[in-house]
């Protein structure tokens, strides 16, 4: 079957399945089947390479972001847009942005990798740079181990042919810098000051924080402070600070990530002026902190993945004046092992209480917060109708609904059917 | 060891507790601290194989001390790589033996896959026990134990002989993650009550509204594996 034939078939495939409503690879995997060498052979034109971002959390977030420094410089990025992270996922997106000869109009691509099926992608594909975010306990259920995690990310440093950009605060990542050879390293790191905030799986509960010890590595980016919403940091010895749209001390060090990356990449013809302007526009990511408005109040949804990530959204966004609803599903994308809940400490929300518990396992999670002695207005299961009743008894108030993966998708799929939302970003 | 959320085992032995209307001194013990005197429960969670190693030489320095607590009838609950390192060694993949404390007639072997998934057991002492297994461990039991319970579906000890978990006088083991007893506050009450009637010499509880945890446990039944 001739080439430019697989591309038609396949786009005719993705315009169908587009009113899936997000996460859609199927025409990816339809390609897959037809010209397995499809995505090698696309991505291998592209003049810069390709740049592969992994890690527990914050992948889909640091992504577009890096997306939107570079094209502050210039650059026309292909990326993975819609946060399909698995191959597949890159093969659709692919699909979607290649003329019919099989050709991107593009200088570099960007892509998020789920960890396991970077480990594949990266044989195929060898990234010039990567960045490594973090190794969290996540998804137990599908990796068994937070040091297989770790390996995985190994590989993916292992098979980067030019600079991979590691986490300096994070000991798992800090540490792939040992097995690597021949290629550049670059850090990006906290300033000390903020090092409580962000303890990693082994300092909850656990061993005390061993941060001392890293501080003493040099790092490209650091960010310093964030204070009312302005961030510091220190890029390659010089400070930079601007105003953020972004919320959440998380999401702020992801972009001290995306910052390090981008100065890679990049180099010395780098504008700081127009970094630092895209920097303070970014917006988070696909259903990582998506506000709607819906009968005049705003609506904040956060992705809430696993212990670390629940804990920073619960520090980084006040309950106060807000109606909080948590919906927790236990889908193959959710993570199946109920345990996590038990990492996350939910005092903060024992003042405002929850307005709304949903989800496969609402029950879970409403003996969750019993235990932490937070009182709860109203627990049902079936999404639909609970985030209408959150809607309607609380109509009066900012919300905010803290969910796993497979309940944002339904939940922002209900989202879209009421007429009465604007999404705002 | 805290790496699969048995954190919740501790607070909900500690909640109960304090809503029985006790003051709980919740005290942790990590390598080389010096083992705590005046203990009425002791609880141990899961973690990753890399850290069953750190951890022998240690929990073999205190292996006395254990033995004597549980042959005088402390109540005790051990998840996953404490249930393992309580029992006579764990055999890894790579044929290196860890020594365990041999409290628990039981040898673990390293299997050829994880066992992972929803699991149900069906105990005499405790009814249906619910929870989350993931283990790459296969532990079989002696003569010297009784299982915790028969698995109804799931892997279990071994995924061989149907057996979940290891009883000793009151020392509970298990594979259960979830966390074990959230959701199976009856286990949890066992602890409890073993734990102040030894103290104290009776025991009256306060009713304690476990809905959530029976709603839970009716929506955990309708997943798959």
């Amino acid at each position: 079957m001739s080439k430019p034939y697989v591309t038609l078939l396949g786009k005719a495939v993705r315009y169908i399945t587009r009113l899936r409503g997000g996460g859609s690879a199927l025409p990816g995997l339809f390609v897959e089947k037809i010209d397995p060498d499809f995505i090698k052979r696309t991505l291998s034109t592209l003049p810069q390479g390709v740049v592969v971002i992994s890690g527990t959390n914050g992948k889909t977030t640091t992504t577009k972001m890096v997306v939107e420094l570079l094209e502050s410089q210039g650059l026309k990025v292909f990326t993975n847009r819609t946060g399909s992270n698995f191959t597949r996922g890159v093969a659709a997106a692919l699909l979607g942005e290649v003329d019919n000869k099989g050709v991107i109009d593009a200088d570099i691509a960007i892509l998020e990798l789920d960890e396991a099926h970077a480990v594949s992608f990266v044989k195929n594909v060898p990234p010039r740079y990567s960045l490594l975010l973090n190794v969290m306990r996540d998804q137990l259920d599908r990796f068994g181990e937070i040091d297989a995690t770790a390996k995985m990310l190994a590989i993916i440093a292992k098979s980067t042919t030019e600079t991979v950009v590691l986490n300096r605060e994070d000991p798992r990542v800090a540490a792939i810098a040992g097995v690597l050879t021949y290629q550049k390293i670059n850090y990006f790191g906290l300033s000390p000051k903020l090092a409580h905030l962000f303890p990693n799986d082994d300092e909850m509960r656990g061993k005390s924080a061993q941060t001392g010890k890293r501080q003493t590595l040099q790092a490209g980016v650091v960010l310093e402070s964030l204070k009312e919403g302005v961030a510091s940091f220190t890029m390659d010895g010089h400070s930079v600070s601007t105003a953020l749209k972004l919320q959440g001390i998380y999401n702020v060090y992801n972009a001290a990530a995306a910052l390090a990356l981008a100065g890679v990449i990049v180099g010395e013809t780098m504008d700081k002026e127009k970094l630092v302007a895209a920097l303070a526009e970014i917006t988070p990511a696909f259903g990582r902190g998506e506000t709607v408005v819906i009968g005049g109040q705003p609506l904040e949804l956060v992705l809430v993945k696993n212990p670390s990530g629940f804990r920073l959204s619960l520090s980084s966004f006040k309950p106060e004046g807000y109606a909080t609803m948590i919906a927790i599903n236990d889908n193959y994308a959710d993570g199946r092992d109920m345990s996590w809940l038990w990492d996350v400490e939910f005092d903060s929300l024992k003042e405002a209480g929850v307005a709304e518990v949903t989800g496969m396992r609402a029950y879970d999670m409403a003996l969750r917060l019993q235990y932490d002695e937070v009182l709860i207005s109203h627990v049902e299961p079936d999404l639909t109708e609970a985030l209408r009743h959150f809607i309607t008894s609380n109509a009066d108030s900012p919300k905010r609904i803290f969910c796993t993966y497979t309940s944002m998708l339904a939940l922002r799929r209900e989202l879209s059917k009421m007429t009465e939302v604007e999404v705002i970003s | 060891m805290n790496i699969y959320g048995d954190w919740g085992n501790v607070l909900v032995l500690k909640r109960r507790l304090e809503w029985h209307g006790y003051t709980v001194n919740l005290l942790e013990y990590n390598q080389g601290d010096k083992f705590p005197d005046n203990v009425d429960l002791v609880i141990g969670g899961g973690g990753q194989d890399s850290g069953q190693d750190n951890i022998q030489t240690d929990l073999l320095s205190i292996s006395t001390k254990l033995h004597d607590l549980a042959n005088d009838d402390v109540p005790m609950l051990m998840i996953c790589g404490l249930y393992q390192l309580f029992g006579k060694f764990f055999k890894a993949s790579d044929g290196h033996t860890i020594e365990g404390i041999g409290l628990l007639d039981i040898e673990t072997h390293a299997g050829p896959e994880r066992l992972i998934g929803n699991i149900t057991t069906k105990s005499s002492e405790f009814g249906e026990i619910i929870g989350y297994e993931n283990h790459s461990g296969l532990t079989f039991l002696g003569q010297g134990v009784q299982p915790l319970g028969h698995v109804i579906k799931g892997a279990g000890n071994n995924g061989q002989d149907d057996t979940e978990g290891a009883r000793y006088r009151n020392v509970v083991a298990s594979y259960l993650h979830g966390s074990l007893l959230p959701k199976n506050p009856h286990l949890a009450d066992f602890l409890v009550e073993k734990a102040i009637i030894k103290k104290y010499g009776e025991f009256i509880p306060t009713v304690i509204d476990d809905r959530f945890a029976d709603l839970a446990r009716e929506a955990a039944l309708k997943r798959p594996r």
